[in-house]
C-alpha cells in the first residue's frame, strides 16, 4: 500500500471514531513549516526596519484632524483660478495623450503580436512595451520635463508614452488570441494584407480596443493628477502647492473634484463599453 | 406534522407563484410534488424553510409557526428541515467531509465551524452517513472531483447530518442519468423509512414519482390540482396537471437544463485589463 | 435598412444608413475639433524654445547617464529593502481592510443598501486617488518615512482589491449559499462556508496582482518623501547626478521584472 493510501485509511479510521481535521493546504510538512517560518521571519525583519518617529506622528495627528474637517468644508473658491487652470490642463492632457497614445499603440501592438510580425520587429516592440510599463508615469515625466521643459507638453508626452505600453500589450495579446479561422477565411477570398487587417482582424479587436481606450482615458486622468508634482502640468501641481502650504480645505476640494471626475469617467465608460459590445 | 394553510406567494413583479395552498404532511410520509416547470414547486418547498418568504398563509412544523420566526429561531427551525438540491449545491472547493459537516452548522458556534473543530459525535455521525451513502473513501476529495450521482449522495448526507424531521428535496434527479436517478430516489426512500422522515420531493419524472412516493400532489399554476395515491394518477389527471399529451406513449422525463458554469473568468479578465494602472 | 433601391431600381448596399452615416461624420468632426482645441491649450502653455532644444537636451541627458556609476548600487540595498517592505506590508494591510469592505459592498452579501453605498464610496475614493497623492497627504500628517509609504499603499490598495473582490462575490454561484443557509447556519457561517471558498482563487489572484502593482508604485513614493528607493532617486536628481539615476532605473527595472514574473507564476498556479 502506498503512503497515500495508508494516510487515507488512517484518516478514515480516525473519522469513524469522530476525529477529523481539515487537510492542510500544503501537504509536505517541511514546506508547510518552512513557508510559515519564512513569513514570520520576514514580517519581524520588515516591521523592525520600519522606523517610526512617534513624536512626529503625534504632532501630525492634529493635522490629520484638520484635514478630515477640511473634507467637511472644502474650499472651492479662494484658489478657484488655480484649480480651474489646473483642471483644464489635466483634461486637455488626458484627452490628447489618450488619442495620440492609442494611435501610436496600434502599430506597436501589431508589431508585438508574435503571430503577425517578424522576430526583429517583435523584439523591438516588446522592448518598448516593457520599458513603458515598468516605469511609473512620474519617472518618465521627470525625464520628459528635463527634455521639454516644464508644462503640459511634457505631461502629455509622458501619458502618451505610458498609454502606448498599456494599450499595445493588451492589443498584442488580443491579436495573438485571434480567431484564426476568420482571418484565413478572408485570406482565402484573395484579400491583400491591408484588406485582411481591415476585414478579419479589425472587427475582432475593435470593441475591446474602444473599451480599453475609454478605460485608459480614465487612468490618464488619474495619472495627470500626479505628474504635476514633478512639473509636468495639470491639477497635480495645484494640489502639491496647496498641500505644501497646508491649505487643506483647498486640497480637499481638489481631491473631491478628482473623485467626481473619475466617477463620471467610470460611469460613462461602462456605458461606452456596453454600447460597443 | 407539517401543515400549510392558505400559503400564497406573489413575487414583487406581480407574478403569482402560489395561490392558497392547503397541505398536511403526516410523519414519515414521502410526498412527491409534480407539475410543469413554473408551476411553483420550487417556490413551495422554499417557502417551507423560508428561503423564499411566503406572502400570506401559515406554515406549521409540529408546534412551530415557521412564518413568524426570525433570527435564531428561524435558524433552529431550519436545522430540522434538511434540503437536497437539483444541482447538488455542494461547495466545490471544500472537501466532501467539510461539505457533509456543514450540515451541522446550525448546531455549532462560528469559531468552531471556522476552525473546523466539530464535536466528536458530529464527525462520527458524518462518517457513518458517508458510509451509508457509499462514499467513505472520498472524505478528503474535493466536491468538484466527484461525479453527479456521488455529489448528490454527499448532498443527502449533508441534509441528514442536520438530524432533520423533514426533508425538502428539489428535483434530486434532474441532472442525473436514469440509472443514477433511480439509485438516488431509492436511497432517499430508504433513508426516510430508516429515520421515519417525512419528505416533500419535487420531481419532473412522473414514473419515478409513482414508483417511490407514498402520495402524489400535482401542482399547476400555483394551485393544487391533484392530491392522491400514486395509482390514482391517471392519464386524465396528468392532462389536468400538465396539459394535453398522449401520456401512455411518451413517459419521457422533462429535464431542466443544467445551470451554466459561474462566469468566474471575468474576474481575471478584469485583472488583465487592469494593466499598469 | 442598409439595402436600398437606386433610382434605376437596382438594390444598393451601404454599410450604414444615411442618418447613421451623418451622425458618424458629426461625431468625428466633433472629436477632431475637440482634440485640436485641447492641443491648442497645451501648445499655448508650452515654451516652444525649450521643445526645439529637446533633442540636444535628451542626448545631453543620455551622455550624463552613461556610463552608470555602478558602485552607487551598494548604497541602494537598504532603500530597495524598504521599497519591498512598503509594497508588501502595504499590500497586506490593504487586503485586510479591503476584505470586509468588499463583503459590505457586494450586492448579495451586504447587510443593508445604505452600508453598501458607504462601502462603495470608500472603494471609489480609494481608487480615484493615486498612491502618490495619498503619500503626499500622509507625509504632511505622519512626517516623511516608510510608515507614510506603507499606509499610502494600503489606502490605495483597498479600492483596487475591494472593487475586484466585490465583483467576484457578486458573481458566485448562489445555490451553495442557499444550501448552507438552509442548514440553519448563521450569517457569518454562510459567508465562511458558502461564499469564501468560491472567491478564494480570485482573492489570491487579485492580491498577488496588486502586490506586483504596488512594487512599481512604491519605487516612486520617495519622490514625495515616503521612503524607499524614490528618496535616493529624488536626491540624485536634485544633485543632477544622472549617472546614479541610471543605476536606480536599472534596479527598479530589474525588481519590477522579477515581481511581475513572480506574480504571473503565482496567478498561473492558482487559476
Amino acid at each position: 500500500m502506498s503512503t497515500r493510501e495508508t494516510l487515507l485509511e488512517s484518516r478514515a479510521q480516525a473519522a469513524r471514531q469522530g476525529r477529523w481535521q481539515r487537510l492542510p493546504l500544503i501537504e509536505n510538512p517541511r514546506w508547510r513549516w518552512g513557508i510559515a517560518i519564512g513569513v514570520v521571519v520576514y514580517l519581524v525583519l520588515a516591521l523592525a526596519s520600519v522606523e517610526v518617529n512617534w513624536a512626529r506622528v503625534a504632532e501630525g495627528a492634529g493635522r490629520a484632524v484638520n484635514f478630515l474637517s477640511a473634507f467637511m468644508q472644502p474650499d472651492f473658491v479662494s484658489r478657484q483660478k488655480d484649480i480651474v487652470a489646473g483642471l483644464l490642463e489635466s483634461l486637455t492632457m488626458t484627452l490628447t495623450s489618450t488619442v495620440l497614445g492609442v494611435l501610436l499603440a496600434i502599430p506597436v501592438g501589431l508589431g508585438a503580436a508574435r503571430n503577425i510580425s517578424p522576430l526583429p520587429v517583435y523584439l523591438v516592440c516588446r522592448g518598448i512595451i516593457a520599458v513603458s510599463r515598468t516605469f511609473q508615469e512620474i519617472i518618465i515625466a521627470i525625464l520628459f520635463v528635463v527634455m521639454f521643459g516644464f508644462g503640459p507638453l511634457a505631461g502629455m508626452i509622458t501619458l502618451a508614452f505610458a498609454t502606448i505600453g498599456f494599450m499595445a500589450k493588451l492589443l498584442a495579446e488580443d491579436i495573438e488570441d485571434l480567431d484564426w479561422r476568420q482571418v484565413e477565411a478572408v485570406r482565402a477570398t484573395g484579400a491583400s494584407w491591408w484588406q485582411t487587417m481591415n476585414h478579419a482582424v479589425q472587427p475582432q479587436v475593435m470593441p475591446r480596443l474602444i473599451g480599453l481606450s475609454v478605460y485608459r482615458l480614465d487612468i490618464n486622468f488619474r495619472e495627470s493628477a500626479v505628474i504635476g508634482i514633478v512639473g509636468a502640468g495639470g491639477i497635480g501641481a495645484t494640489l502639491n502647492t496647496s498641500l505644501s502650504r497646508y491649505e487643506y480645505d483647498t486640497a480637499a476640494a481638489i481631491l473631491l473634484i478628482i473623485i467626481a471626475i473619475v466617477l463620471l469617467c467610470e460611469y460613462s465608460s461602462s456605458h461606452v463599453r456596453r454600447w460597443t459590445q | 406534522m407539517l401543515t400549510l394553510s392558505g400559503v400564497t406567494k406573489r413575487y414583487p413583479t406581480g407574478d403569482r407563484a402560489l395561490t392558497d395552498i392547503q397541505l398536511t404532511l403526516p410523519k414519515g410520509q414521502v410526498m412527491a410534488l409534480i407539475g410543469p416547470s413554473g408551476a411553483g414547486k420550487s417556490t413551495l418547498i422554499r417557502c417551507v424553510n423560508r428561503l423564499v418568504e411566503p406572502t400570506q398563509g401559515s406554515i406549521r412544523l409540529e408546534e412551530t409557526e415557521i412564518t413568524r420566526l426570525s433570527g435564531n429561531a428561524l435558524r433552529q427551525a431550519r436545522r430540522s428541515m434538511g434540503m437536497i438540491f437539483q444541482e447538488y449545491a455542494l461547495v466545490d472547493r471544500l472537501s466532501v467531509m467539510e461539505n457533509v459537516l456543514s450540515g451541522r452548522l446550525g448546531y455549532v458556534g462560528f469559531w468552531r465551524s471556522f476552525l473546523r473543530r466539530y464535536p466528536q459525535d458530529a464527525v462520527a455521525e458524518a462518517f457513518r452517513l458517508l458510509e451509508r451513502v457509499g462514499l467513505p473513501h472520498a472524505i478528503d476529495k474535493r466536491a468538484d472531483a466527484l461525479s453527479g450521482g456521488q455529489r448528490q449522495r454527499v448532498g443527502i448526507a449533508r441534509a441528514l447530518l442536520q438530524s432533520p424531521k423533514l426533508l425538502l428535496v428539489d428535483e434530486p434527479t434532474a441532472s442525473l442519468d436514469p440509472k443514477t436517478s433511480r439509485q438516488i430516489m431509492r436511497l432517499i426512500r430508504e433513508l426516510c423509512a430508516e429515520r421515519e422522515l417525512a419528505a416533500i420531493i419535487n420531481i419532473h419524472d412522473v414514473a419515478l414519482a409513482q414508483q417511490f412516493a407514498d402520495r402524489i400532489v400535482g401542482l399547476r399554476a400555483g394551485e393544487i390540482v391533484f392530491d392522491g395515491l400514486p395509482n390514482e394518477l391517471t392519464s386524465d389527471m396528468l392532462t389536468t396537471i400538465y396539459g394535453e399529451e398522449e401520456w401512455d406513449t411518451t413517459p419521457e422525463p422533462m429535464d431542466d437544463e443544467p445551470a451554466a458554469e459561474p462566469p468566474r473568468a471575468r474576474v481575471f479578465e478584469g485583472l488583465a485589463a487592469g494593466g499598469a494602472q | 435598412m442598409p439595402v436600398s433601391l437606386t433610382p434605376q431600381g437596382l438594390p444598393a448596399w451601404q454599410q450604414r444608413t444615411t442618418r447613421a452615416q451623418w451622425l458618424q461624420y458629426a461625431a468625428w468632426l466633433l472629436g477632431i475639433s475637440l482634440f485640436l482645441l485641447c492641443w491648442k491649450v497645451i501648445s499655448d502653455n508650452t515654451m516652444w524654445v525649450f521643445v526645439e532644444d529637446a533633442g540636444r537636451q535628451g542626448s545631453d541627458l543620455l551622455s550624463r547617464m552613461l556610463p552608470p556609476r555602478w558602485d552607487y548600487a551598494s548604497v541602494l540595498w537598504k532603500p530597495m529593502w524598504d521599497t519591498l517592505n512598503i509594497a508588501t506590508l502595504g499590500t497586506a494591510i490593504g487586503i485586510m481592510m479591503a476584505f470586509p469592505v468588499a463583503f459590505l459592498a457586494a450586492r448579495n452579501t451586504t447587510p443593508h443598501p445604505l452600508v453598501r453605498s458607504v462601502a462603495l464610496m470608500v472603494i471609489v475614493s480609494s481608487r480615484s486617488i493615486n498612491s502618490l497623492i495619498w503619500a503626499m497627504l500622509l507625509v504632511t500628517i505622519l512626517g516623511p518615512g516608510v510608515l507614510a509609504g506603507i499606509i499610502a499603499i494600503a489606502l490605495r490598495s483597498i479600492g483596487f482589491v475591494g472593487k475586484l473582490l466585490y465583483e467576484a462575490i457578486e458573481e458566485i454561484h448562489p445555490t451553495p449559499v442557499e444550501a448552507i443557509s438552509a442548514t440553519g447556519a448563521t450569517r457569518l457561517q454562510v459567508m465562511n462556508y458558502g461564499v469564501l471558498p468560491q472567491i478564494m482563487p480570485a482573492f489570491a489572484g487579485i492580491s498577488v496582482y496588486r502586490w506586483d502593482i504596488n512594487i512599481r508604485e512604491s519605487t516612486v513614493l520617495g519622490l514625495v518623501g515616503a521612503g524607499g528607493i524614490g528618496l535616493q532617486l529624488n536626491a540624485s536628481i536634485n544633485n543632477l547626478a544622472w549617472n546614479q539615476v541610471s543605476v536606480i532605473f536599472i534596479m527598479i527595472f530589474a525588481t519590477v521584472l522579477v515581481s511581475e514574473w513572480i506574480s504571473a507564476r503565482v496567478r498561473h498556479a492558482i487559476i
